[in-house]
């Protein structure tokens, strides 16, 4: 041998900035078509269903907002929100926060880019960061997409809160931005869940789906007629709870409760996806991250923060359903009492105040068969209300149907000159009845009768 | 002032659990050398060139890598370049893009250009082309240029030769060829005894994740060895003759006809066949291809692992 060894004159390892593997993550996740198709997407396709649904006689009024997409432009972005928060962003985390790690599993990359820039670390931000700005530029194009053509094509109108009561467009356009950025709370963690099922389940194709299924499965448990803590404790249920925005006063509680859970949600499955991640040995040839270990120290902690956070929430929310006769009451007679107003309107009677109609409730559930609390499609409210200098009280049927969430649809039972009709002849034409059928919602949280 | 060493391991031990994947090793690659590495399937080749890239940390043992001793993963230290189980890249990306990437992820300005690092290994034509399209060989090439652009003082390749066309092959061996002539060090596995041979200065051939052999390759060739040589000449029949008169040789009963000659395999240590071959000059017979029916190198690889299996 003609050399020897001697003092290194060797530089120093340069430490890359994570700008710089941001941008390279950012420029091959762009680069994918999947990824260009996701973007044009949500831009393009939110837009053209608001207009779509403005051309058509009708409307989808199962979803929450839906029956008033032709009334105001506010409602379409808050039907999309709806629906994104079931279906469209589950699936957008799980294709991009889903397969972020996973794709260099499956391009055999890891190695070739740990050589590259010498640190666990600053690649695992870098991923992150970089799904992360993905995401957002395309929960975005959803929410620009459909407010604009919201407000373009049907126009920037007054919206009708759940509870019945008049949101003007500027506070429609504030509630609506509010809300879905409160549902970026929860998208925040399903993209966590996401790249923690990308570190730990490696090339398996679970890995990539992990965010739209724990999603599945939460929204099958929202279903379910389980406690309001444990409901609450989901760290998708701020893809509910935002509806709380659009009464008055604001249903502030479980929409605070939803948002915290899920940023904790958030910041406790990127820690493990980080733990596992920067423990994972790249010279084992036989691993690519779906051990039994990492699927453990993966899932056994999300298990262990659902039960724990349950536990902190339950002395707020309680453990029942959330659902009783009282803020049942409550909720039908505040809404029809708004409703009433709008009704007064559209047929140019005498406008009369909320305080003046004194309207009250008196609700049942199954023929007083059953207790008067939790969900079912059995409830029945008689409202009633007193016009000033008219003796006789107003009285109206009510047939509910509520949902486990608190949410409802109240459908008229008569008399037929308030609520009996679809539509009510006005001045500018036939429009739609506001009594006939209206949706509304119990707040689940034990709350102030007077609030 | 001396030049260090490019690579000074000294009983080098890394497990995987229960598995030993390099046990006791000891290795040095002098700066200008192409050092190959050889060695059956899972015999740790690629735990080890993964341990002078940088990827893992050995469970005992010292490692320096251009003078610096490595003690803890990823901390080898600049100047070090390459790839194990083949280059990594991104197929939605052109060549370029990648390359330009690599560069921006170092951290440092490329020694060499994008474009110039392309046509070194020959892959000017397909620069702009989506990496989704390569071929195995265009995809090695671009490893390499991915490598050249750090301009990489120990350049650590696994299987470089995997897929490469004869052209392919030609720009690999040049490239190599150049580093190394600028103070490179080169280690590279190969199952391609004939591209080591060509190649590398001095091998290492593992077995079982210990040394088999490290050193020249000139030091296989043992002459003391009988070896397989095919021999064809203008008299088959006398050649036989004489071969089988000869001491210390034997002749192997497989007869080829190459050409329509028949061609003579012989097992004979070097100088017993020198001896032969001064014999059919002097009897006038011509000798038109005299070659080992595998390679020295081969040959060693074969019976040393095969000893070191049987251990």
């Amino acid at each position: 041998m003609t050399a020897t060894v001697a003092e290194s004159t060797t530089p120093a390892v340069r430490r890359v900035p994570v700008t710089r593997g941001y941008r390279f993550e950012l420029v091959k996740l762009l680069s994918q078509w999947r990824v260009r198709v996701l973007i044009i997407a949500c831009w393009l396709a939110p837009a053209v269903f608001v207009a779509v649904i403005s051309q058509q006689a009708s409307l989808p009024v199962d979803t929450l907002f839906g029956r008033w997409m032709h009334s105001t432009g506010w409602a379409g972005p808050l039907v999309l929100l709806g629906f994104s928060g079931s279906w469209a962003l589950p699936l957008l985390t799980s294709l991009i926060a889903g397969d972020v790690f996973a794709s260099e599993d499956r391009l055999g990359t890891w190695r070739h880019l740990l050589v590259a820039v010498r640190s666990p670390r600053r690649i695992f931000v870098s991923k992150a960061l970089a799904s992360l700005s993905v995401i957002m530029l395309l929960v975005l194009g959803l929410v620009v997409s459909s407010m604009l053509s919201g407000v373009l094509v049907v126009g920037n109108r007054s919206l009708i809160g759940l509870d019945g009561h008049l949101l003007s467009p500027g506070d429609a356009a504030g509630r609506v931005l509010l809300a879905w950025l409160c549902a970026l709370a929860p998208t925040l963690a399903l993209a966590a869940i996401g790249l923690l099922g990308s570190v730990a389940l490696g090339r398996s194709p679970m890995g990539l789906l992990l965010p739209a299924v724990v999603a599945l499965a939460m929204q099958i448990v929202q279903q379910l007629p389980v406690p309001v803590a444990f409901r609450l404790a989901l760290p998708g249920y701020a893809f509910i709870s935002w509806n709380g925005l659009f009464t008055s006063p604001a249903q502030l509680g479980p929409l605070l409760i939803g948002v915290t859970v899920s940023l904790v949600w958030t910041v406790v499955a990127t820690g493990l996806a980080y733990f596992l991640f920067v423990r994972r040995d790249f010279t084992n040839p036989v691993h690519d991250g779906s051990g039994r270990l990492a699927i453990t120290a993966g899932l056994l902690p999300l298990v262990l923060l659902l039960g724990l956070t349950t536990a902190v929430v339950t002395p707020v929310t309680g453990f029942d359903s959330g659902i009783t006769q009282d803020k049942v009451q409550r909720s039908a007679a505040t809404a029809f009492a708004h409703l009433y107003r709008l009704q007064t309107k559209q047929l140019n009677r005498a406008d009369v105040t909320e305080a003046q109609l004194q309207t009250s409730a008196e609700c049942t559930k199954g023929g007083d068969q059953v207790a008067a609390r939790g969900p079912g499609n059995d409830w029945r409210c008689v409202v009633s209300w007193h016009i000033p200098g008219v003796e006789a009280a107003g009285q109206a049927i009510y047939q509910l149907d509520i949902n486990p969430l608190g949410r409802y649809v109240a459908d008229g039972d008569g008399p037929k000159e308030v609520n009996g009709f679809f539509l009510v002849r006005t001045s500018a034409g036939d429009e739609p009845n506001p009594l006939w059928q209206f949706d509304g919602n119990v707040e689940l949280l034990p709350s102030n009768p007077k609030g | 002032m001396d030049t260090p060493l490019a690579v000074r391991a000294r009983g080098i031990t890394k497990c995987f659990g229960e598995v030993v994947a390099l046990d006791g090793i000891d290795l040095d690659v002098a700066p200008g050398q192409i050092h190959g590495l050889v060695g059956p399937n899972g015999a740790g080749k690629t735990t080890l060139l993964g341990l002078l890239l940088g990827l893992a940390v050995a469970d005992s043992g010292t490692l320096e890598i251009l003078g610096t001793t490595v003690g803890r993963a990823l901390a080898v230290p600049q100047g070090v370049a390459g790839f194990v189980d083949g280059p990594g890249l991104y197929p939605s990306l052109t060549a370029k893009q990648n390359l330009a990437a690599l560069a921006a992820l170092r951290g440092d300005e490329p020694t060499m250009g994008i474009d110039d690092a392309i046509a070194q290994v020959g892959l000017t034509d397909v620069a702009d082309d989506r990496v989704r399209g390569f071929s195995l060989g265009m995809r090695q090439r671009l490893g390499l240029a991915a490598a050249l652009l750090t301009n990489p003082r120990l350049l650590v390749l696994d299987e470089p030769s995997n897929g490469l066309d004869p052209a392919g092959k030609k720009h690999v061996y040049g490239v190599l060829s150049k580093l190394t002539a600028n103070g490179t060090a080169v280690m590279l596995s190969s199952h391609r005894m004939d591209d080591v041979e060509s190649l590398c200065s001095e091998v290492t051939i593992l077995a079982t994740g210990r040394v088999a052999f490290s050193g020249p390759i000139s030091k296989l060739a043992s002459e003391d060895r009988p070896l397989d040589y095919r021999l064809l000449t203008s008299d088959p029949a006398t050649a036989r003759r004489l071969a089988d008169a000869a001491t210390d040789i034997r002749i192997v009963d497989d007869v080829a006809v190459q050409q329509g000659v028949e061609t003579l395999v012989v097992s004979a240590p070097v100088p017993a066949l020198d001896e032969l071959v001064k014999q059919l000059v002097r009897a006038d017979i011509a000798v038109r291809e005299l070659a080992p029916v595998v390679s020295p190198l081969e040959a060693a690889f074969l019976a040393l692992t095969e000893q070191q299996e049987s251990y």
